[in-house]
């Protein structure tokens, strides 16, 4: 046990991914799904934020591939929640149960 | 007027009076329809005999021998360079004899049906069919394909068909148009399998190319005599299949069971397709190929021999119990037809062993015209009787002059007696028997003396026996009997078609009608004529003796020969066999298999499929269930295959 190394990065980075993948399958209130993908993403900036650290250090692609991950997020948070709003006000409800419209 | 402008027309006019009476004259002019088409056939039928005499008597002959000329052929379906349909009019003797007796005959018919059709619901539609008729009996005979004849082949049997059930508010003739359509085209079957044996061997339609490549050696007459099936030759198995087709157009044996029920149809339709043009359409086949069944296919030749005596024997016995008199005409019909096909059968190619050859067309030429005033007579006695049965008749002598010299003319002239014109032609068929085949000779002779025998007990029954008196007053129409014979429109062809009976025996037909297109003399003998003429007197004699004056020896002598009569009383019970043939063995048990077979296989495996599908289609509804949460779940578990599949497997491909 002596420096944190790549390997605890992967950990952690799996961990949170994996919390967020079941958070998004078990949870029905849909802002959670919603923060529940964020964890997801998260999880990937670590992985991109740690091989860059690690593997090419006197590189950046892997910091830019964050930022943009983050950028994304914003944008893909903004349109989630404006789906969800719509969704509340047409079935008064933001459960993902509720919203089986996709198969009709 | 040239040839081919001629023979073009011939066969176009027919046509144009069936389109012209059928889309217009059935609405505008019904009445009208039965003299426009009559007048129609009149030019065909000049324009017909004026090129059957520029042919015969100014360009046909060459040095003495009968040209095979094309007055006009074009392509139709070209299939490969060499292989195609054409459409085309052929010049021989054979062609320009029919279509003299075709358009003359049906020129008889159009003007005795004036008469007789006259007041008919669906006149003008039956003046039209008889021009459909006529048009595809004319293309048939001047075919120069065999794939033409066959097309026009089909269309005689169509406008047969049509013709047949006329009547068709009659149960009776719906059954015997259905009859004779199947029993045919059963044959053109064969007929179409011998067609494409034979043109798959000689690699050509034509017909003159294929005769030529049949007869001179060379590849192809190599190839299919080599090639056979079942021990007999492909060129046996393709005429044979080609005569089959003929046999059952022309009423031969085994397929001759639709020609009597057709006489359901009106009676100038029975002289006109029954007896004088559409069922000599066999004897014509085979004359087209005579060269090809002379000097390649003996055994066919002996085939087409047997099976034409046979019918024709068969065929007599059984007219001598028929009470129907169109019955008796019709196995009279078969029975000459029989004679026609045998006597091609005993010909030998080219000489004086064409004979035969010459024979048969003589008697097609002249039975023609007996045999259609024969159905005109009788139709007359219908008309007037208003009854088929010969028990209804008798004693009609007084009444109806004219149809009863006629009809006398008619019967000695079948008969063979001399001096009329079917001595000569039977005359000449026998002598070519009698050079050739003793059996089929002793048979012919046989049959001549049983074919004077029925026709003059039809002959005495309708018009001797016992007195008419009118028992029908109460009948069909109030007015029966106060109308005289018939009209003068249909006088007037029995009285040109009786001349005609005694006139045509006189043509030297040897020096137009000969195997090999040179002039065939044949001599006259008197010895072999006794013996034919003194059994068709006597057979004649016992006729009168039977029932000119009603007496009961007939039903004695029917009670003697009990088994006998039966049996041809109920033709040999034929039908009988057929019915059991197709309704116990083919649909009873046949149709049992086959009833099981589709329910179960067929039926089993479109609904096997269908449940698949359905209970597939179910599971797969299922997945797709509209909540986003499971569409992630599926997301991830294929990303989680994915995963493994890279981290597991990616090396070992």
């Amino acid at each position: 046990m002596s420096d944190i190394g790549l390997g605890h990065f992967l950990i952690v980075s799996t961990m949170l991914f994996f919390i967020g993948v079941y958070g998004f399958m078990t949870r029905r209130n849909m802002i959670t799904m919603l923060m529940s993908v964020e964890l997801i993403l998260n999880a990937c900036n670590i992985n991109f934020i740690a091989f860059n650290k690690f593997l090419f250090p006197n590189q950046l692609d892997g910091v830019f591939f964050t930022l943009f991950v983050i950028a994304i997020a914003a944008a893909e948070a903004a349109v989630a929640i404006a789906i969800i709003i719509n969704l509340y006000r047409n079935r008064k409800s933001i459960d993902a149960e509720d919203a089986d419209m996709m198969r009709l | 007027m040239s040839d081919s402008l001629a023979l073009l027309l011939v066969p176009a006019l027919p046509l144009a009076a069936f389109l012209l009476i059928f889309l217009v004259g059935r609405v505008y002019f019904p009445k009208f329809s039965g003299i426009l088409g009559t007048v129609i056939m009149l030019a065909a039928a000049v324009i017909s005999m004026a090129t059957a005499y520029k042919y015969f008597f100014v360009t046909g002959k060459v040095d003495g021998v009968y040209q095979h000329l094309i007055a006009f052929k074009f392509t139709w379906l070209p299939f490969s360079e060499t292989v195609s349909i054409d459409m085309g009019a052929i010049m021989d003797p054979i062609s320009m004899v029919m279509i003299c007796v075709v358009t003359f005959i049906s020129l008889m018919v159009h003007i005795y049906s004036l008469g007789y059709m006259k007041g008919e619901d669906r006149f003008a539609l039956y003046y039209s069919y008889l021009g459909l008729f006529t048009f595809s009996m004319l293309g048939l005979v001047l075919s120069t394909n065999i794939f033409q004849i066959y097309i026009f082949w089909e269309l005689v049997g169509v406008s047969s068909f049509l013709l047949i059930g006329y009547y068709f508010d009659k149960p009776s003739a719906v059954a015997a148009s259905k009859k004779a359509f199947i029993v045919t085209r059963f044959a053109d079957a064969g007929f179409l399998i011998g067609i494409l044996v034979l043109s798959y061997y000689t690699g050509t339609l034509d017909f003159e190319t294929m005769i030529a490549r049949l007869t001179v050696p060379g590849s192809e007459l190599t190839a299919i005599t080599t090639a056979g099936f079942l021990g007999v030759s492909a060129l046996t198995w393709g005429l044979m299949l080609v005569f089959m087709g003929g046999a059952g157009k022309s009423a031969m044996f085994p397929l001759h069971i639709w020609l009597p029920d057709a006489m359901e149809g009106p009676t100038p339709v029975s002289a006109l397709i029954h007896a004088a043009t559409m069922v000599v359409a066999g004897v014509y086949l085979v004359a087209r190929l005579f060269p090809v069944f002379a000097i390649s296919c003996p055994v066919g030749l002996d085939i087409v021999a047997y099976v034409g005596v046979f019918s024709s024997m068969f065929a007599a016995v059984i007219a001598c119990t028929q009470t129907d008199i169109k019955r008796v005409l019709a196995y009279s019909t078969m029975s000459q037809i029989g004679y026609m096909m045998f006597a091609l059968g005993v010909a030998g190619y080219g000489g004086e062993n064409g004979l035969g050859f010459t024979a048969s067309f003589f008697h097609l030429f002249t039975h023609a015209m007996f045999k259609a005033l024969l159905f005109l007579g009788a139709g007359a006695v219908i008309h007037y009787v208003h009854s088929n049965d010969m028990r209804d008749m008798g004693g009609l002598r007084k009444h109806m002059p004219v149809t009863h010299i006629a009809f006398l003319i008619a019967c000695l002239a079948i008969a063979g007696v001399p001096g009329f014109a079917g001595f000569f032609s039977k005359e000449e068929i026998l002598t070519a028997a009698h050079n050739s085949n003793p059996i089929i000779y002793w048979c012919a002779i046989a049959t001549a003396a049983l074919t004077a025998f029925y026709m003059f007990r039809l002959y005495f029954n309708i018009f001797w026996n016992k007195e008419y008196h009118a028992h029908h007053s109460d009948s069909h129409h109030g007015d029966d009997h106060h109308h005289g014979e018939a009209p003068w429109s249909m006088k007037a062809p029995l009285i040109i078609l009786a001349l005609l009976s005694i006139a045509t025996g006189y043509i030297p037909f040897g020096s137009f009608v000969s195997s090999d297109g040179l002039a065939l003399h044949s001599e006259f003998h008197l010895t072999s004529a006794i013996l034919p003429v003194s059994l068709a007197i006597g057979a004649i004699i016992v006729a009168m003796l039977f029932y000119r004056k009603k007496n009961a020896v007939p039903d004695e002598i029917a009670g003697a020969i009990k088994g006998v009569y039966t049996g041809a009383l109920h033709k040999f019970y034929i039908d009988e066999l057929y019915l059991f043939v197709t309704k116990k063995l083919i649909f009873g048990i046949g149709g049992t298999i086959a009833a099981w077979f589709d329910k179960n296989v067929v039926d089993g495996v479109v609904n096997f499929s269908a449940t698949v599908g359905e209970n597939f289609s179910d599971t797969l509804k299922k997945m797709q269930n509209g909540k986003v949460q499971s569409y992630a779940m599926y997301f991830f578990t294929g990303v989680l295959g994915f995963v493994l599949l890279f981290v597991f497997l990616w090396d070992k491909f």
